[in-house]
């Protein structure tokens, strides 16, 4: 079974691969589209900007790669960044995404003088929806967040957690075999590991 | 919503766990990677590594540290202390380190904030200031004056200005460390917390002074820090992470209460 964690050059991804081995999911750091088109499970990081990021995965072609995974089953995780960018569009830069998932990307309004940029730190994650790998999250779990643009959906079915900042947002979406999350399980203790955890168990399906 | 955090700061010298009292007088009181292990399991939601080695030499003992701290703690991972170029930076991003503190050698050098910032992403960049109150005066209207290299080198540089200069340079995040509060025990620099914290739209950390949880509380709340740092209240076995963020729960301020 190869895991592989996408390697886009979007930040430090070595968090992600020891939190995944902590878990017994061993996974290996790649940005080569051949090995994403034949890895068994991806998952999808990123930090940094949206635009960047595309034009990273279009000069590598694994935004060809990764959209041919989606579409025969594999399951992907995508956190942060990675799931703001397998959206339709982001407000960041204007920028046209992935589009493997029905939905976009938009900008904290911050017009309360008293709220920080971005949001940092840990938050509440309140599952709206019922998913495999939300199965282990108990009421009052919260995760570590680093944001400033959340992701949402017009399709109510797609949105399977929120979060409070500002206003409820979507901090978890999933279709078929996809699964994003905005906040990071890498540095979320027990509760991020145990996400991971049923992400190394999941076969794809949605309930 | 968002809750506050409660942040362990671990002095390291020489790969040992040190700690200062008005940033002289350091001791070796154990483990660095026991002592985050231990506060990981107890529910702490993000932790500091600084670095008082003395000499560069023994920076590699650094790494091992945090390599080894890495691989079991998953909570947020922060190192500062004598971090001089983006290299520096980057040895300890790759070691495992999410977020780095840049102090003295910004002061010196602004464009070190602005060279991370564009490297790491200004979220894993927090500034760290250490404060002294002075008189106010033209050159520092806001009474509080930034003094460098460990709290021995004040720099004629306003708190406030720096504060603002480092926010637009990049920095994600301050950490204000008042150097008269350090190591006394006798609560945090309220005053000056609240003042940057109201001055800037960064998150801001509270360093300095904590001796028992109603400093905590006050800075939190009255000082609207968003996070509070703490080190010999933890260290020396006199307050556990988990009963400090039980009993600032049960004050109303929200923690994280599940781990």
């Amino acid at each position: 079974m190869t895991t592989i964690i996408i390697d886009y050059e979007a930040g430090n991804l070595r968090s992600v691969a020891r939190a995944c081995a902590e878990v017994g999911l061993e996974a290996k750091i790649s940005g080569d589209p051949a090995e994403v088109a034949a890895a068994q499970r991806i998952i999808f990081p990123g930090v940094g900007a949206a635009a960047s990021a595309m034009q990273s995965l279009a000069r590598s072609g694994l935004d060809a790669a990764l959209v041919a995974a989606y579409s025969t089953g594999v399951p992907i995780l995508g956190i942060c960044l990675g799931l703001q960018i397998s959206l339709e569009h982001s407000e960041e830069g204007d920028t046209r995404t992935l589009g493997l998932i029905a939905g976009e990307v938009r900008r904290f309004d911050f017009s309360d003088p008293g709220l920080k940029v971005p949001h940092m730190g840990w938050n509440e994650v309140r599952v709206t929806k019922p998913h495999p790998l939300l199965a282990s999250l108990t009421p009052g779990d919260e995760f570590y967040f680093v944001h400033s643009y959340f992701p949402g959906s017009k399709d109510r079915s797609l949105v399977y957690a929120e979060a409070n900042y500002e206003h409820d947002f979507c901090c978890a979406l999933g279709q078929d075999n996809y699964f994003g999350v905005q906040f990071h399980p890498e540095k979320s203790g027990r509760a991020g590991l145990r996400l991971l955890e049923s992400f190394a168990r999941w076969r794809g399906q949605t309930c | 919503m968002l809750s506050k955090r409660l942040i362990a700061c671990l002095d390291v010298r020489d790969g040992k766990l040190a700690k200062s009292v008005k940033f002289v007088d350091t001791k070796d009181i154990g483990d660095p990677v026991e002592k985050a292990r231990e506060y990981y399991e107890d529910g702490l939601d993000e932790l500091v590594f600084y670095d008082i080695t003395a000499s560069s030499d023994k920076r590699r003992i650094l790494l091992d540290v945090v390599e080894a701290v890495a691989a079991e703690v998953f909570i947020p991972l922060s190192v500062g202390g004598g971090i001089r170029t983006l290299a520096d930076a980057t040895d300890l991003r790759l070691a495992g380190a999410e977020k780095i503190n840049v102090n003295s050698a910004a002061v010196l050098r602004p464009e070190l904030i602005a060279e991370c910032a564009h490297a790491i992403g200004s979220q894993n960049l927090v500034l760290s200031m250490d404060i002294r109150h002075v008189k106010a005066s033209t050159y520092c209207p806001s009474g509080y004056e930034i003094v460098i290299d460990g709290g021995r080198r004040p720099m004629n540089l306003d708190a406030l200005e720096w504060a603002l200069a480092g926010e637009r340079l990049g920095a994600g995040e301050l950490v204000v460390n008042s150097i008269d509060a350090d190591g006394t025990l006798e609560g945090y620099e309220i005053k000056l917390t609240r003042m940057l914290s109201e001055a800037v739209r960064i998150p801001v950390i509270a360093s300095g002074g904590a001796g028992k949880p109603e400093h905590l509380q006050q800075v939190l709340q009255e000082g609207k820090a968003d996070a509070a740092l703490v080190a010999s209240m933890v260290h020396y076995g006199d307050y556990r992470v988990s009963e400090l963020k039980r009993w600032l729960h049960e004050q109303g301020v929200k923690m994280r209460m599940s781990w």
